[in-house]
């Protein structure tokens, strides 16, 4: 068998190898890490025919180029960019074939900010704690990709579905995140989940895998000082001390001991992951029961776009 | 025993908060206990702090956090079990330091330290960093004032009520008392973490 593998012409500004990450770790230090944009993620995979939890590549505003190293079906998904093979223009949203020997580019996003490429077989990175992903935060996986490294890709699962085009939510124009209030709400001044409501944020350029961190009015708190470091979960709204509220994502610290005010909605974590730095946030603070419905929605919507776009599973 | 008091986090994990930390490690060691046991609806994450235990990836944390409110926590069981040693070169840049707050001779400093029974609280910070509580009050030391900017893997170090290792080279607060060669982490190795949440520890003195 000969080996299947694609050579990283162009990294890019920061390319990484992401799955649906690390799960039952968390008390030992360990993130979950995972693709930022999961749906997205998911959508790649189920375009070349794979199963949701391959490991695709997650580009950075300025994507990446690399070669086939043997003849590979590619999709790319999430923040629409332009896609060549060897300079011709080819689909956004849609498998593509590319040759033993040509070069697949991702252009720079005309939106968004991560785009994922998903290649028939999976990346097929060494695995750490069930995982290929990269966690910048703990430093595990595969480090970010670099020029003339060469990853291996596993042997495609079976044929892809028929379908043209895939439909993709675009990146948001104004970031709204659904918010349940709470552990530590009670640390804030009375009026900090109205002035969250307001409106008054934007996506601050220090935003990363970690956590998308926001420039606008301080938070008031009621009580200084910091708590015992507590268990951290995804989507926490963490308020460090200068009172500008943080969203984690997959890489946050397990532990911490700024009070989180809310806990931002599942659904939102994908939007957030494709809100460029200035893009206005608005909180939206909703009850628990009214969250679990809205996630109940989307996963009926996944699954009927699932079905839409042939997933191996359904067939 | 008090019973904890809960709060809800988003829409599927439970946050159990405790008076003391003692309370806590008994929480925790009986959520595991019935975890093992089969006693615990599906769970992704139990994750101990230093005065709660968060449960994550649950599809009801409102009936877990009725049920588990109104039981009271048994106490925790005597100690048993291995004990993890730490072989330690208590040659730290701020030894003389800590020996100074403490009011002691900087070498009887070694000794001190030798002479606790740690037992990991909660991790964080890093992969395989544990908080290692068991310091009596009057040993507790205030962080640096400056972090430094990088700390070598394997140092040492004591920051408020808490022991620490760190597992690798990153930058840090902690006082540097020590190095140690042990590899606290590996996910190479099974377990990956030398110190997990509930381990007990002692630091065992090396050269000079």
């Amino acid at each position: 068998m000969t080996a299947r593998y694609l050579e990283v012409v162009r990294a890019g500004a920061l390319t990484t190898v992401q799955d649906l990450g690390r799960s039952g770790h968390a008390h030992l230090g360990v993130a979950r890490a995972g693709a930022l944009d999961e749906p997205a993620h998911r959508l790649a995979n189920r375009l070349v025919g794979n199963p949701e939890h391959a490991a695709t590549l997650e580009t950075t505003v300025n994507g990446c180029a690399v070669r086939a190293g043997c003849p590979l079906l590619a999709a790319v998904t999430g923040a629409p960019c332009p896609v060549r093979v060897d300079g011709r223009p080819a689909a956004w949203g849609a498998p593509v074939y590319v040759p033993s020997g040509a070069v697949l580019e991702l252009g720079r996003v005309t939106a968004g900010l991560r785009a994922y490429l998903a290649l028939a077989g999976g990346v097929r990175s060494t695995p750490v704690l069930g995982s290929r992903s990269t966690d910048l935060l703990s430093g595990l996986g595969p480090g970010p990709l670099r020029d003339g490294e060469r990853l291996p890709v596993g042997e495609p699962y079976g044929t892809p579905a028929a379908v043209d085009a895939a439909p993709c939510p675009g990146p948001p124009t104004e970031l709204v995140v659904p918010l349940i209030p709470g552990p530590r709400a009670d640390w804030f001044s009375p009026n900090a989940l109205r002035i969250l409501a307001a409106g008054g944020y934007t996506v601050s350029p220090a935003s990363n895998r970690i956590g998308l961190r926001t420039e606008g009015p301080a938070l008031p708190r009621a009580r200084d000082g910091e708590l015992p470091s507590e268990g951290m979960v995804l989507g926490a709204v963490q308020v460090p001390p200068d009172g500008r509220p943080v969203i984690f994502l997959a890489d946050h610290p397990t532990t911490g001991g700024y009070p989180v005010i809310g806990v931002a909605s599942q659904d939102s974590l994908a939007p957030a992951a494709q809100a460029a730095p200035g893009t206005p946030v608005r909180f939206v603070p909703v009850s628990r029961s009214g969250a679990r419905a809205a996630t109940a929605a989307t996963a009926a919507r996944c699954a009927a776009s699932s079905s839409a776009a042939g997933d191996p599973a359904a067939r | 025993m008090t019973a904890p008091r809960p709060l809800l986090v988003g829409a599927h994990a439970l946050l159990l908060e405790l008076p003391t930390e003692e309370a806590t490690e008994a929480l925790h060691a009986e959520l595991l206990r019935r975890r093992a046991a089969g006693e615990l609806p599906p769970v992704r994450e139990i994750v101990p702090g230093a005065r709660t235990v968060l449960l994550d990836g649950l599809a009801e944390p409102e009936a877990l956090a009725d049920e588990l409110t109104r039981s009271a926590v048994p106490p925790l069981p005597p100690r048993e079990g291995s004990v993890v040693e730490i072989p330690v070169r208590y040659d730290g840049p701020d030894l003389s330091e800590v020996a100074a707050l403490w009011q002691v001779p900087p070498d009887a400093l070694p000794r001190v330290l030798d002479g606790i029974e740690f037992r990991v609280a909660f991790t964080g910070f890093a992969p395989g960093f544990g908080y290692l509580s068991g310091l009596p009050a009057r040993y507790h030391t205030p962080r640096r004032a400056t972090p430094r900017t990088s700390v070598p893997a394997g140092s040492v170090g004591l920051a408020g009520p808490y022991a620490g290792v760190y597992p690798r080279s990153s930058p840090g607060g902690w006082q540097i008392v020590g190095t140690t060669d042990a590899t606290l982490w590996d996910p190479a190795r099974e377990p990956a973490a030398l110190l997990a949440p509930g381990a007990q520890v002692r630091f065992t003195r090396v050269g000079p």
